[in-house]
């Protein structure tokens, strides 16, 4: 126990939040390694946002004891970025230092931006604007990672090259990453532990012992998917 | 009727590329009526069909505007006139920042400053001119205060809304960016307010012109207002109608200089519109 918890990016214990007479998260214990992927399930409601807001430092009230140890950054569900500084300004907001021009451009490059750090966010689509907040998270170099639903709001194409591009860069950088998604595939193919948020609790937490890189088609994928469906509460097909 | 579905999209597409064309080619259109009255107007002067004393010729009007240029009575009053609305605007401009900044980005202020604002906004500030004359006299700083009124309201008002506007989100990504509260007010809050600040200047230079008008007429030795009331007394109608040009060009040029400030400040929009 001594020894994980020294390695261990996030801990949290009885986390409580809730919002008016609604209870959304009813103490909620969580753990994340550090490198470690975990995939935050559950159905539209159930707090995962709630959660991964409390742990970005977003919700001044909620209750409980959590602690992110190192850095973090946060890609939302929908990019964020601000509309009047350039991409490269974008990426490189709020980092100081002589060297960040380069290491804007190669936050950029690694998510297969290269030069475009002249360019205004309206002039990119949704996809390109989502890989420009991954690179501004990148950039930051961070421990812990956070995404709330990164890849929901792009075309099916896009998501799928997004999620190869994550499992590129986590197998370089090895950051820690807590995936808020709805999306039981995406979860498999990227974390290595899959947690089941449901009446304000962790019900399910199973670790996805899957060798990279995943695919949908692969033993075992079929039997922990038709798992995490059951407990998210959708009947298997007949 | 499956084809009838497929087809809007070109058919849209069509229709966004003639109007510009169109536009551009018919454009001198827009100028024949505005060059037909002034036509109309100096010949119906000339031939007496308007009396002279009601509305005289075009012509009379520039050549009163010239020679008062010439003599140099027109720079000297124009001067009065734009040092009134400087000061009034620099006045009420500096005002409206600082309380619609306060109330606009601090909770208690919006509860303290707000209200009041709102309920001041109630009286049309030119009919607070008796209680001015009683306040502040006649003289310079009834001028100063009115425009500084007039300034106020709409600079406080875009401001506010423009703060109010911004999208929490942004500033949200700011934070987890490790942006502290001076930094998200400079680097999220004030361009995101940048284009409402850019409507309320435009709409105070409006109000301080006007404002303006009625100040000049009160008890004036000075300023365009009073070239007109002067000309009025001695029955020069043309010079009256030099000081109205007059200041239908400051408004225009005013407006015209912040258009063009507003388009070079705000660059990333065209971006925005581009797409």
């Amino acid at each position: 126990m001594a020894t994980r918890s020294t390695g261990d990016v996030v801990t949290a214990t009885g986390v409580r939040r809730g919002f008016g007479d609604t209870v959304v998260l009813d103490g909620v214990d969580l753990t994340i390694g550090s490198g470690e992927v975990v995939a935050l399930l559950g159905g539209s409601g159930s707090g995962k946002t709630t959660l991964l807001r409390i742990l970005a430092g977003l919700d001044r009230d909620a209750t409980g004891d959590w602690q992110v140890h190192g850095s973090l950054a946060v890609v939302f569900q929908e990019h964020r970025l601000l509309p009047w500084k350039r991409v490269a300004d974008n990426v490189a907001l709020g980092v100081t230092g002589p060297d960040v021009r380069d290491r804007t451009a190669a936050a950029l490059a690694e998510v297969g931006l290269a030069g475009r750090e002249r360019a205004w966010p309206a002039e990119l689509s949704g996809g390109q604007s989502q890989r420009v907040a991954v690179a501004r998270a990148l950039l930051r170099e961070p421990d812990l990672l956070l995404l709330d639903e990164p890849f929901g709001a792009l075309d099916a194409l896009t998501r799928l090259r997004m999620q190869a591009l994550f499992g590129r860069l986590r197998a370089e950088h090895g950051f820690a990453a807590l995936l808020v998604t709805h999306d039981v595939e995406e979860a498999l193919l990227l974390a290595d532990r899959a947690l089941v948020l449901a009446d304000g609790r962790v019900v399910d937490d199973i670790a996805v012992p899957l060798a990279h890189p995943r695919a949908p088609d692969d033993p075992g994928f079929g039997a922990l998917r038709r798992h995490l469906l059951d407990r998210l509460g959708v009947p298997a097909a007949a | 009727m499956t084809e009838l579905a497929t087809r809007p999209p070109a058919a849209t597409a069509r229709r966004t590329a003639r109007p510009a064309v169109r536009a551009n080619r018919w454009r001198w259109r827009r100028l024949t009526t505005p060059v037909v009255l002034v036509a109309l107007w100096e010949t119906s002067s000339r031939m007496g069909v308007l009396p002279e004393e009601k509305l005289p010729a075009i012509s009379d009007v520039l050549l009163a505007g010239w020679r008062l240029a010439e003599d140099g009575r027109l720079v000297e009053h124009l001067l009065d006139s734009l040092t009134r609305a400087g000061v009034g605007l620099a006045i009420g401009v500096g005002l409206a920042l600082v309380l619609g900044s306060i109330a606009g980005l601090l909770r208690v202020g919006d509860d303290l400053v707000d209200p009041p604002v709102q309920m001041a906004r109630m009286l049309p500030h030119l009919a607070l001119v008796p209680l001015l004359i009683i306040w502040v006299g006649i003289g310079e700083s009834l001028k100063i205060t009115l425009v500084a009124l007039g300034v106020f309201f709409p600079m406080y008002f875009n401001l506010y809304a423009g703060i109010r506007d911004i999208d929490e989100r942004l500033v949200e990504a700011a934070r987890t960016c490790g942006l502290g509260a001076l930094a998200r007010i400079r680097h999220v809050v004030l361009p995101g307010t940048l284009p409402s600040l850019f409507l309320g200047l435009r709409l105070a230079t409006g109000a301080a012109w006007l404002s303006l008008v009625v100040g000049e007429t009160v008890a004036t030795h000075s300023g365009i207002g009073f070239l007109m009331m002067e000309a009025r007394e001695f029955s020069q109608t043309n010079v009256v109608l030099v000081g109205l040009f007059v200041y239908a060009l400051l408004g225009l040029l005013s407006d015209l200089i912040l258009r063009v400030v507003e388009r070079k400040t705000l660059t990333w929009r065209r971006g925005l519109q581009a797409t």
